[in-house]
């Protein structure tokens, strides 16, 4: 396995998630995106690593946590070309790239305070614009927004 | 008979409707107005909720039921009514009113609160504006006004003059006329000028604009004048004294216009259209006005029967 043929810059796992080639600075946001610093489990993590092509990346361990396919597409939005490894017995057993969706459904609240969603019984939802300028564009007030506005998991 | 497209439909926003479906309102609203219909809907009850006040908005629509037989339920200001004061969600309120009527027109501050209501409505509801978001029925009103003045709605120049920048309407009314294939011109102060997502939209369907800085540059090229008022709040004194009057509209540079020209402006006005424009050829903001009440008829007849289909 690749992780394992070089000195490793984070300790491996042996059950669990590997993020792997989230753009640097954005490692924080991810941790607080899936509420990381919130649990348990052991989370280790690498921020500003040296890549083989001299750029930098961030990187996210967590044991005994297996990320879905949805939550994964879902950072897709933070790391656009973020790769999840799934770890058994310090194997990778699965190993994907996140894809963007085409909608994030109650994941985010509505930046725009305004929104009748914020006191009714509705599940957010969010169109993604794809291009140069991503945005995000609320289904009930029809405002788009880029992914600055969007910090964290509602 | 097959049902017409608008059948038993929300119209929740402009950019939910289609060329065809935009001209079959207009048609629809030009045969009600020289046909009136006073039974269409005999034994329709439509509810008429105003969360937030608007006379103007309310007494066009209000009228546009009973001219067609219908008779109107609802309230005028959400605020004092028991929905308000206890607490009630507007998921709630729609649940429990659509259960009464045929078709549900509702106003609200809220931007969304009328594509939520469609979630939790078992009848077809109107969007009679959310928030700062869409009013489609105003847009509808503008376009039927459009197409009654100039017998088409391809091909015209069209300026929007003034505050471009929060207007609801003149959003609304460049996107839908953004359909069909006109020539526009932007006249507003720097501060106040088109949003960049708009004018993206427009150069994403090749529609060709421009930018001016004052109503007489381009007057004599127009065939619809759409005004809307710069609010003096958004300036300083001074700032606001020295533009102002590119923006507003006076008789005196109405001399070389075209015969064709017509004025339109969702009103009220207050100063910046003169009133020694009213009595000229080309003031129609009264009459737009008034096709308020056809519009929504047409919007009425469509979702709730079945007489009117595409003549195309």
């Amino acid at each position: 396995m690749q992780m394992l043929q070089k000195k490793l810059q984070v300790e491996a796992i042996q059950h669990g998630s590997v993020i792997d080639h989230i753009p640097a600075q954005q490692g924080v946001k991810i941790l607080n995106f899936f509420k990381f610093t919130q649990t348990n489990e052991k989370v280790t993590i690498g921020l500003n690593l040296r890549t083989h092509n001299g750029k930098e990346k961030d990187l996210i361990k967590v044991e005994n946590t297996f990320i879905s396919d949805a939550q994964a597409n879902q950072l897709a939005l933070f790391a656009p070309n973020a790769t999840i490894n799934q770890i058994k017995d310090f194997k990778v057993v699965k190993k994907f790239q996140v894809q963007l969706p085409d909608s994030f459904i109650d994941v985010f609240s509505c930046p725009n305070s305004n929104c009748i969603t914020h006191n009714e019984p509705v599940a957010t939802r969010f169109y993604v614009r794809k291009g140069l300028h991503l945005k995000l564009k609320c289904h009930y007030c029809e405002k788009s927004f880029s992914r600055s506005f969007f910090k964290e998991l509602d | 008979m097959m049902n017409n497209p608008l059948y038993q439909k929300n119209i929740i926003s402009i950019a939910d409707l289609s060329r065809n479906e935009l001209e079959l309102i207009l048609q629809t609203a030009h045969s009600l107005k020289q046909s009136p219909q006073p039974e269409l809907l005999k034994n329709k009850v439509i509810a008429s909720c105003f969360f937030e006040a608007s006379t103007r908005t309310r007494l066009s629509f209000e009228t546009a039921v009973q001219r067609l037989g219908g008779s109107v339920i609802g309230f005028d200001s959400g605020g004092n009514t028991s929905l308000a004061q206890k607490g009630e969600t507007l998921a709630d309120s729609v649940k429990v009113i659509s259960s009464y009527a045929d078709a549900f027109f509702m106003r609200h501050p809220q931007e969304g609160a009328a594509r939520l209501a469609t979630e939790f409505s078992q009848i077809p509801v109107i969007n009679g504006g959310d928030g700062s978001n869409q009013h489609p029925t105003q847009t509808l009103l503008d376009l039927f006004t459009i197409y009654e003045t100039q017998d088409t709605i391809d091909n015209l120049n069209i300026a929007f003059v003034g505050d471009l920048k929060y207007g609801r309407t003149v959003h609304s009314l460049a996107q839908a006329l953004s359909l069909f294939n006109c020539n526009f011109y932007f006249i507003a102060p720097d501060a106040l000028a088109m949003p960049d997502y708009i004018l993206e939209e427009l150069d994403n369907k090749n529609i060709s604009y421009s930018l001016h800085q004052s109503i007489e540059e381009v007057v004599d090229s127009l065939d619809i004048l759409y005004m809307t008022r710069v609010q003096k709040e958004r300036f300083d004194e001074t700032e606001y004294q020295h533009m102002k009057s590119a923006f507003l509209l006076d008789a005196q540079i109405l001399n070389n216009v075209r015969a064709n020209l017509k004025i339109l402006h969702p009103l009220p006005r207050v100063d910046e259209i003169h009133k020694n424009v009213d009595s000229t050829p080309y003031a129609y903001y009264f009459q737009q006005a008034e096709n308020g009440v056809y519009a929504r008829q047409a919007l009425l007849a469509l979702l709730l029967t079945n007489q009117f289909q595409t003549k195309l």
